[in-house]
């Protein structure tokens, strides 16, 4: 057999739209995911029985469901039982927000679990509040400790992502399966699209080290 | 004098646990009181119930001539807010100084000032660099508290308390995990400020601090105050067998004749 890019380079716009659509859902479920995890964290460490229960029901149970099935769940059951419509844009959102919510909520709260008591302390006897030693002792010490586990995570929710093909949504890997018909050459398609995520999650994760190099360096050590 | 703190039949207990038994004491304003006694006996949480940072499960506390808290149902209800708004008004050191490492020290000793008491930043910064030159560290104003000392630290976290204004000072062990060398610096700064009229709580197993420090000593022994006096008297002659066991225990310490 014979390798023939050329075949499928002449569609390479097809991967791009995909590409963008890809990074769309992405970008999206990371807009909602995060602060949503945020929520779903501090309502687990709540000292209100019933919020942390409910918080840690859906933590556990989105970590835990394959996300094909929620994704399937949200586009297709949910119409049915309550007669909301999605379009695969929305449902993607939905699911991965949803999804990786979860997954950032547990981020989040081990972060904020390792800092030291002491800096609780600390901000309460100068007079804090609780959201105040939150927002301004607590959450920036955590999140820097944070960074590596929230990067590999988003970089988890990018692949994850390919999922959507399978509700019709025009992303990166739909659009590969589209052009492996109509070229025939399945190979070379999925071989691009292989080297497209590679560059893209190689070059996230250097930006990630950046970014932790940046924090090491900034003189301010994570630890009392 | 006048009164600044008064504490009545104070009790605290962790779930079946009494730590504090019935702790009544009437502080004036710029008294240097040391609290000393055996680990274990309350030291601590005794410290802690002043600013509620635990609460007394019995008992009142006044700052100032109010009553801090409403009595309700023949117990004490407090409100967080109001609480916080005490907090700020009573300066606490801890032994493991709780600085915060992502702000500089200028920036620590800012903080409570702008965050909680709403002051303009130029104001607070002066403030700050005032309270640092009181301790003597203006010149690591823009350090991270990483790069600094123990007893830097601890010399940082009085300034940040001292910016608050605060009515009373609340010190827990603070030399305690400082290396031998650097307690000096630290006891130093407390003393300058039992000089300059500071109301103060000292917990502190530096019997020559208390010694030459202190207004008056408390001992506490098993959660009640078991004797307490001036330092002269007090540390020479315990009336309680208790508190002579406890200073010979600290062998180290050597009463100027
Ligand atoms: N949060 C808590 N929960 C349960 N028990 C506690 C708590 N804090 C203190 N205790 C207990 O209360 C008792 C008194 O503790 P405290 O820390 O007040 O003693 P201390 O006099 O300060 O001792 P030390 O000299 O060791 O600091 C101890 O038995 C301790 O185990
Ligand atoms: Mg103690």
């Amino acid at each position: 057999m014979e390798w023939n890019f050329l075949a499928v380079l002449r569609d390479f716009d097809l991967l791009m739209l995909g590409l963008l659509n890809t990074l769309k859902v992405t970008g999206l479920a990371l807009l909602f995911g995060v602060p949503l995890g945020l929520a779903l964290a501090l309502s687990r460490l709540s000292t209100f029985r019933i919020l942390s229960g409910i918080a840690g029901f859906i933590v556990e149970f989105f970590r835990t469901t394959p996300p094909l099935v929620q994704l399937f769940w949200f586009f297709f059951a949910l119409p049915i039982l309550i007669d909301v419509r999605m379009t695969p844009l929305i449902a993607a959102v939905v699911t991965f927000s949803i999804q990786s919510s979860a997954f950032f909520a547990e981020i989040f709260r081990g972060g904020i679990l390792s800092i030291d008591k002491g800096q609780w302390e600390g901000a309460k006897a100068i007079g804090m509040t609780y959201g105040q030693c939150q927002r301004r002792i607590i959450l920036p010490q955590a999140i820097k400790r944070m960074i590596p586990a929230f990067m590999e995570r988003s970089i988890e929710l990018l692949k994850t992502t390919t999922l959507v093909s399978t509700v019709a949504y025009t992303d990166l890997m739909f659009q590969a399966n589209e052009l492996a018909q109509k070229t025939f050459r399945p190979l070379e398609v999925y071989t691009i699209v292989a080297a497209i995520y590679f560059v893209l999650i190689f070059l996230f994760s250097q930006f990630s080290i950046a970014v932790e190099h940046r924090l090491a360096k900034s003189g301010e050590g994570t630890v009392r | 004098m006048s009164e600044i703190l008064r504490i009545e039949n104070l009790h605290k207990s962790f779930g079946d646990l009494e730590v504090l038994k019935g702790i009544d004491l009437t502080v004036q304003s710029g008294e240097t009181v040391v609290l000393l006694g055996s680990s274990g006996s309350g030291k601590s949480t005794m410290l802690r119930c002043l600013n509620f940072m635990e609460t007394p499960t019995e008992g009142k506390i006044h700052l100032n001539g109010e009553l801090i808290g409403t009595e309700r149902g023949g117990r004490m209800r407090y409100r967080e807010a109001e609480l916080c708004a005490l907090r700020a008004r009573i300066g606490m050191v801890f032994q493991h100084f709780n600085l915060f490492p992502h702000m500089t020290v200028l920036e620590n000793v800012m903080e409570g000032q702008v965050i909680v008491l709403g002051r303009a930043k130029p104001e607070a910064q002066d403030k700050a660099m005032a309270q640092l030159d009181r301790v003597g560290l203006a010149e690591k104003a823009t350090e991270y508290p990483a790069r600094l000392s123990g007893g830097q630290k601890q010399r940082v976290a009085i300034a940040r308390a001292l910016a608050m204004d605060p009515e009373v000072m609340l010190f827990d062990e603070v030399t305690s995990a400082l290396d031998p060398e650097l307690v000096g610096e630290v006891l130093k700064t407390i003393r300058q400020l039992a000089e300059d009229g500071m109301t103060m709580l000292c917990v502190t197993h530096e019997l020559g601090f208390a010694y030459h420090v202190a207004n008056r000593v408390l001992f506490l022994h098993e959660g009640t105050i078991l004797e307490q006096g001036e330092p002269q008297s007090i540390l020479k002659a315990p009336a309680t067998d208790r508190m002579s066991e406890f200073l010979e225990g600290h062998s180290l310490f050597k009463l100027p004749d």
